[in-house]
């Protein structure tokens, strides 16, 4: 507990002297707020976009979009991940167009996305689910291919079927790659959600920090960035808590 | 006189690599009673592994033919119940779903699949620990999941490789103790493969020594000592050494033979 405090308080040292440095910056009128704002400033703008309400429904619309988008990506990724992992004829057919399309960032999608989905959340869904398709899809693969061939022998010793030997065996051996791999493609998904906001929509935390530099609000600005912060890091901490229960039978295991 | 309940006629197993042809089995013929307690003993490479994995359906003989209960070996199943070396229970499910999963799989209904796993965890000893994910039991704690499992299936056979060799020797003997105990009780036929000449002469009704490369039957050995055994009685460590004879030679061969390869290599 003593520990613990005093860890804490060795890690505030450095933000608070530079927050202290910055405010006492911005207030001998060393820069201008325009290029930066004081800290106190930012967090009264924080405060006042809780207060009204405008930074819970931009937090909700993206983390709305990222989840959408991310269920859309992964829920295709995954059968077809299993399938080719175990499958390799399916695997030599899909496999050299996928190694075309994944280095294509997601970003470079927003045209045609544009094209094809006009405006709205229709273009940031896409985005947001080729994001997240890539990672989910090539972990998965390799999380099949990398199961241990002694509990197929086992399963197929106590007479389990193809669909059991999915669903039980299977699925479950590759939990590690494949959550490695959502992880990657939510951390893809949050940073596209925050561009596909800039150029289709009108709320999200995306088009708030856009919009705010229109009028050079450089307070609103950063503000807007701090709460993108804090939402990746509750999505983080969230995948974090999914990844320890789903592996806590994995956790140190060693065969 | 006993029933035949697994024939093994003139087997033989290539397995060929890019170097060159291993025989790891040549002309085995071995007729296994209902209720038998066999153990395969040779030096490691002698082919054992090849042998339990053939009867086992896993990897099936390049030519000859295995018959249980009269029916050729054509794909593993759970009438020959595999107890592994490397225990191969999945870690992500419990000690009691383990045991329950091959039952759940042939679908048997949810009352019939508790009683039953209640029965085994208790009759192993495994009570206390039916919530437990495999990677938090001990080597010997495993294996005796490993051994639910199969018993769970109702196997008329038990096929084990080394199932033992990982453990401590106090460990090893409980575990062997509680595997007589089950064979008596529930009737099994049990093919034991080992490279201990101690392990199989305190198991086994009957001894095959195997030769090294190729692999042949080299003495069908009966054991006639009374059971409980007292492996420091007189006729034990008779036993013990005329097998450690016929071991020694073979795994003599084997040293020659990994000289000799080394030598080409
Ligand atoms: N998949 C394989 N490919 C090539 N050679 C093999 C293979 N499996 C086993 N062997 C060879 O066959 C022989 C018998 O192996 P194995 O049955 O595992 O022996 P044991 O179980 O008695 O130690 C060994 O010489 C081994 O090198
Ligand atoms: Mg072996």
């Amino acid at each position: 507990m003593q520990k613990q405090l005093t860890s804490f308080l060795r890690g505030a040292i450095v933000p608070v002297v530079i927050l202290l440095v910055w405010e006492a910056c911005a207030r001998a009128g060393l820069v201008s707020p325009i290029v930066l704002p004081a800290p106190s400033a930012v967090a009264a703008k924080w405060w006042e976009a809780l207060l009204s309400g405008e930074l819970v429904h931009d937090s909700i619309a993206s983390l709305y979009r990222v989840v959408v988008g991310f269920v859309v990506g992964a829920a295709l990724a995954l059968p077809m991940g299993l399938l080719m992992g175990s499958s390799q004829r399916l695997y030599g057919l899909f496999n050299p167009l996928l190694q075309l399309l994944r280095p294509i960032p997601p970003i470079a999608y927003i045209p045609l996305a544009i094209l094809w989905f006009g405006l709205g959340n229709p273009p940031s869904v896409f985005l947001i689910a080729i994001g997240a398709f890539f990672p989910v899809l090539m972990n998965t693969i390799a999380g099949v291919r990398h199961v241990d061939g002694i509990y197929l022998r086992a399963a197929h010793n106590l007479g389990v079927g193809q669909l059991a030997l999915f669903t039980r065996v299977i699925l479950p051996a590759a939990t590690p790659y494949i959550l490695a791999g959502v992880r990657i493609g939510i951390g893809t998904a949050f940073i596209v959600v925050i561009v596909s906001e800039m150029i289709a929509v009108n709320d999200g935390l995306g088009y708030r920090i856009l919009e705010a530099r229109e009028f050079m609000w450089s307070d609103k600005i950063i503000a807007g960035m701090i709460t993108i912060g804090l939402l990746g890091l509750v999505l983080d901490s969230a995948m974090n808590a999914l990844n320890n229960h789903l592996l806590r039978w994995h956790r140190g295991l060693e065969h | 006189m006993q029933q035949q309940q697994i024939v093994v006629g003139d087997v033989q197993k290539v397995f060929r690599t890019q170097e060159r042809d291993v025989v790891a089995l040549k002309d085995i013929n071995l007729t296994i009673n209902q209720g038998e307690f066999v153990c395969l003993l040779g030096p490691s490479g002698c082919g054992k592994s090849t042998l339990l994995n053939a009867i086992a359906g896993f990897s099936l003989p390049s030519s000859g033919s295995i018959l249980v209960d009269g029916r050729p070996v054509s794909a593993p199943g759970p009438e020959r119940g595999m107890v592994f070396q490397e225990y191969a229970l999945f870690p992500w499910m419990t000690v009691a779903q383990n045991v329950a999963f091959g039952l759940e799989v042939k679908g048997m209904a949810k009352a019939d699949i508790a009683a039953r796993v209640d029965n085994l965890l208790d009759k192993l000893h495994l009570k206390d620990f039916r919530n437990r994910f495999p990677k938090d039991l001990s080597g010997g704690m495993r294996q005796r999941v490993a051994i639910a499992r199969v018993l769970a299936m109702d196997s008329p056979i038990m096929l084990m490789d080394e199932p033992f060799g990982a453990l401590d020797a106090l460990t090893r003997r409980n575990l062997q103790d509680e595997l007589l105990r089950i064979w008596a009780e529930f009737g099994k036929t049990i093919i034991f493969v080992t490279h201990s000449i101690e392990e199989s002469s305190y198991l086994a009704d009957r001894i095959v020594v195997m030769t090294y490369r190729p692999g042949t039957v080299k003495r069908d050995h009966h054991v006639t000592l009374p059971r409980p055994r007292d492996p420091s009685c007189t006729e034990f460590n008779e036993l013990k050494r005329e097998l450690g004879q016929l071991v020694m030679e073979e795994q003599q061969r084997h040293a020659a033979a990994e000289m000799r390869l080394a030598a080409v290599d």
